[in-house]
């Protein structure tokens, strides 16, 4: 540090710690409380646990896009939300009309899978087009220009689906299939739930699978290790930047159905928050590196849902759900401060930032 | 250029993008929102035109890229009617199917506006008014850009008179000179048609003049002996404060309250201006320090419930601006060795934080929760009670002047200079021997302080503070106006609150797409302008020498 003693405790690094310690203090006292008090069940616990880790692969896949964007570009994709919003809101249309002709209900896998691939064609189109009119011309631009222009067009995509769409919110049919709940060995799980954490599992191997056995993952890959050089290569970079934001856009818009499917709900301005927790948990995992965005992703659910009974129900907060959102952000600023390279990631954090 | 079957596309691709907004504006509401602004008497509305001057944007994009005069009107042409090609299409598919389920807009009343009030078989009409409207562009293209500047001047001014009719026409209501002009220029709701030709013409000349005479006139300014030249500017300084001293007298009170918001804005937007313009850190959480300046003096002055003690205005403004200080430093140190957008995503965290802490019933006996803090006193000065907005004006006006002048004494002062270094490269700051703690703090804290007082002024012009007026779009909208006057310039904070936060209050049209417009200001800005409207010198030097940087580099990537 400046001067030179490094030994020394310098003030700014005795307030993180005291920021640290109060955080730990509080997390620690809130669970004690909570465990002492022994106000809910095991089964409540375990249905918090499912929703959690449902919740979270939903984040799960919406921080892939954030993650690989920023493996390439070093930016953040801020309209990213936005993104999942559209094919969400899209596909709630050709839900809604396969509901109302009765095709929802008598073919069902069919009918989830035509909206799913609406919502995640959507996303693509959005996606793509807003590298393409927003990001590239931006790209040699200094660094808070292009984010600048992210947040612009977060709130122009918002604005524009309000626009077009309206601004109530649109309940999402739901399935007879996925109403009621299965039994695993005694664990009672939502099939909603259960359904959505094993679509969300399939659409990570995928797309893992993707980056790391294709040739077009590996130009990633290589694009993302550095640019300069894998276009010396003879990578066609816009073509795999492009590529990039679809196949991010892509896992939004698979996202933006399941989330449908949990909250039954639809609305112009469903993107943001999950945009930023989403963001929190590709941060958490190492941004840039997609096992740690997935990682990420489900640690943040789980905290989240877990979160505020375990650590706020104990501290005699009064109703802890409403800070759930508390936690996920104090999660976020706690990384961004203390683990800028997340949990998996040791490269970048001082090098590009 | 190319050969003759590319830039065919390339017509028609400029066509099919902005036929791509033409239909994007109809469907998103605008057309039938605008369709009740009649900017001169007796011609479409605003809302009717949107296709129409698309197609116009579409030829003048289309004929920029061809070579000669033919192939500029061509192109003109096929652009513009590609265009209305697809307005009608869109019409046309309307006619067939149910496109209101999906989106709302999409009523028979747009499609008839679409179509100039006619039934289906005027379905021509689109095309062949955006075929003329694309000649017109490119016809725009061709001529001397003096004589093009003119002309769009004049019909900028023809079009800030139309919409603003209703505003102007108030403050030519008494007085027989001003009467006399009313009537020379308006009829009930827009501009005549012998006015809008009349202000059409006298700005086109005015500019056409001003660009003749221009340099003569700089150069006369600038060959002035000092002692005159100070006096010109006093004069000029001595006219510009009457004029904001006179301006609620004339203006009336809905004026006045727009003006008192637009300087709420110039407040926070100093404030933003210190951190992000001067100092390099994007904030995302600034309305939070907002929110605290408001909270503080509702505690303190409020006669409800929840009011810690019942001071004075007066006394609570400086243990707001002190209570917004400290919240600045504390919320600053745990990000001080955050960078670049990390930090933006960072301090949108603290201010969510803040927010829905405010919201929750966890703090609800101390502040009130979503009802907030109730019947808040108005400031009183020498037993006159400050009520209205016009007497708010004065209030904010003077307080804007104060930050105004610290904010431009700390620019000039070694501290701002140490910023900017900051901004321009935080390691080679370090190196310099800048204390990097110290000035980061400053700024968050002096930043949030500016914020604070805006805060303090909105507590007594509504009277009351909820949560729910302090969203994130507040720290946007901040954002959104210091960058559109360009970032670090003080007179652009001015500027871009005129824009975004005057404008949409006034047109109360727009003020449903007020976001749409700042999302896509954000990013056009971003693209053409980056240093803003009114830059300030510095930046400027920068992104330009940043433009050279890439010319050298070349195409590749």
């Amino acid at each position: 540090m400046r001067g030179g003693w490094p030994d020394k405790l310098s003030p700014v690094d005795a307030v993180l710690w005291g920021f640290r310690l109060v955080v730990l203090v509080l997390v620690v006292w809130g669970t004690i409380g909570t465990v002492l008090a022994a106000k809910y069940s095991g089964e409540v616990w375990l249905d918090f646990l499912v929703f959690g880790l449902s919740q979270g692969s939903i984040y799960a896949l919406i921080a892939l896009g954030y993650t690989m964007v920023y493996g390439i570009l070093r930016m953040i994709n801020f309209a990213h939300g936005e993104v999942f919003m559209a094919g969400a809101y899209t596909a709630y249309f050709v839900a809604d009309a396969l509901a109302r002709s009765g095709h929802l209900d008598r073919y069902p896998l069919p009918s989830l899978l035509l909206v799913l691939a609406v919502s995640m064609t959507t996303s693509t189109l959005v996606g793509v087009l807003l590298e393409r009119v927003a990001y590239r011309p931006l790209r040699h631009a200094p660094r808070l220009v292009p984010l600048i222009a992210a947040i612009g067009a977060s709130f122009f995509l918002q604005y524009a689906f309000r626009g077009l769409y309206g601004s109530g919110f649109k309940a999402y049919p739901e399935p007879d299939i996925l109403k009621g709940v299965w039994t695993f060995a005694g664990v009672r799980i939502l099939k909603t739930q259960a359904v959505v954490l094993v679509a969300a599992v399939i659409m990570m191997l995928g797309l893992y699978a993707f980056v790391m056995k294709t040739k077009t993952g590996t130009a990633m890959r290589a694009v993302a290790e550095d640019l300069e050089a894998a276009a010396l290569m003879g990578i066609n970079v816009d073509r795999i930047i492009v590529t990039t934001f679809a196949v991010g856009a892509a896992m939004a818009g698979a996202a933006g159905l399941l989330y449908a499917l949990v909250f039954k709900q639809v609305h112009f301005f469903m993107g943001f928050v999950p945009g930023i927790k989403a963001f929190t948990a590709a941060v958490l995992g190492g941004i840039g590196n997609i096992p740690g965005a997935m990682l990420g992703g489900l640690f943040l659910g789980l905290v989240e849902s877990v979160g505020p009974i375990l650590f706020l129900d104990g501290l005699g907060i009064v109703a802890p759900y409403q800070l759930k959102d508390v936690i996920a952000f104090t999660m976020l600023v706690m990384v961004l401060i203390f683990r800028p390279s997340g949990l998996l990631g040791e490269r970048l954090a001082v090098k590009k930032a | 250029m190319s050969t003759g079957p590319r830039r065919w596309t390339e017509a028609l691709r400029s066509g099919l993008i902005w036929g791509a907004v033409a239909v994007f504006l109809a469907l998103a509401g605008m057309v039938e929102a605008l369709a009740g602004r009649q900017v001169v008497a007796g011609l479409p509305s605003l809302g009717v035109l949107l296709p129409p001057l698309s197609a116009l944007a579409a030829g003048c994009h289309a004929a920029r890229r061809a070579a000669g005069t033919a192939a500029a009107l061509v192109h003109g042409v096929v652009a513009g009617t590609t265009t209305g090609t697809l307005v009608a299409a869109l019409v046309l598919t309307g006619s067939l199917l149910d496109l209101r389920r999906v989106f709302v807009n999409a009523s028979p009343a747009l499609f008839r506006l679409l179509l100039f009030d006619r039934d289906l078989e005027g379905a021509w009409t689109p095309v062949a008014a955006a075929a003329v409207a694309g000649v017109a562009g490119a016809v725009g293209t061709l001529l001397p850009p003096r004589f093009t500047r003119a002309v769009v001047t004049g019909l900028a001014w023809v079009l800030a008179l139309g919409l603003f009719q209703e505003l102007v026409q108030l403050l030519l209501v008494d007085g027989t000179v001003r009467t006399a002009i009313r009537d020379v220029l308006y009829t009930t709701e827009a501009l005549s048609p012998g006015g809008s030709a009349l202000v059409f013409i006298v700005a086109a000349a005015g500019t056409w003049a001003w660009a003749t005479h221009r340099s003569r006139l700089h150069q006369w300014a600038a060959e002035l002996p000092p002692r005159p030249a100070r006096l010109l500017r006093g004069l000029g300084f001595v006219a510009i404060a009457a004029a904001m001293l006179a301006l609620p007298l004339v203006a009336g009170p809905f004026l006045s309250h727009v003006l008192v918001l637009v300087g709420l804005y110039v407040l926070m937007g100093l404030g933003l201006n210190l951190e992000v313009g001067f100092a390099g850190l994007l904030d995302l959480g600034f309305v939070a320090f907002f929110a605290i300046g408001a909270y503080t003096v509702g505690l303190l002055t409020s006669a409800g419930g929840l009011a810690v003690t019942h001071l004075s205005f007066w006394a609570a403004v400086p243990v707001a601006v002190a209570v917004s200080l400290i919240a600045g430093v504390v919320l600053g140190l745990p990000v001080l060795r955050i960078r670049g957008d990390y930090l933006a995503i960072a301090t949108l965290g603290f201010g969510e934080i803040i927010r829905i802490l405010v919201l929750s019933d966890f703090l609800r006996p101390w502040l009130g929760g979503s009802q907030g803090v109730l019947s808040i006193p108005k400031p009183e000065i020498f037993g006159l009670e400050l009520a209205g907005p016009q007497h708010l004006f004065y209030l904010t006006l003077a307080a804007s002047a104060l930050v105004a002048l610290v904010a431009a004494r700390l620019r000039d002062s070694r501290l701002g200079r140490a910023w900017m270094a900051l901004r321009e490269d935080e390691d080679v700051a370090e190196a310099m021997g800048i204390n990097l703690v110290n000035i980061k703090l400053l700024a968050y804290g002096l930043g949030a302080a500016f914020a604070g007082v805006s805060g303090a002024l909105f507590a007594v012009l509504v009277g009351s503070v909820f949560p729910h007026s302090f969203q994130l779009l507040i720290s946007i909208n901040v954002l959104a106006l210091i960058i559109v006057g360009g970032m670090g310039s003080m007179p652009g904070v001015v500027v871009g609150a005129l824009f975004l936060v005057g404008l949409p209050e006034l047109l109360r049209e727009f003020s449903d797409f007020r976001f749409l417009i700042y999302g896509a200001a954000l990013v056009i800005m971003m693209q053409l302008r980056p240093e803003g409207l009114w830059p300030a010198a510095a930046v400027r030097r920068e992104l330009h020498a940043g433009e050279e940087m890439k010319n050298v580099r070349g195409p590749a990537g």
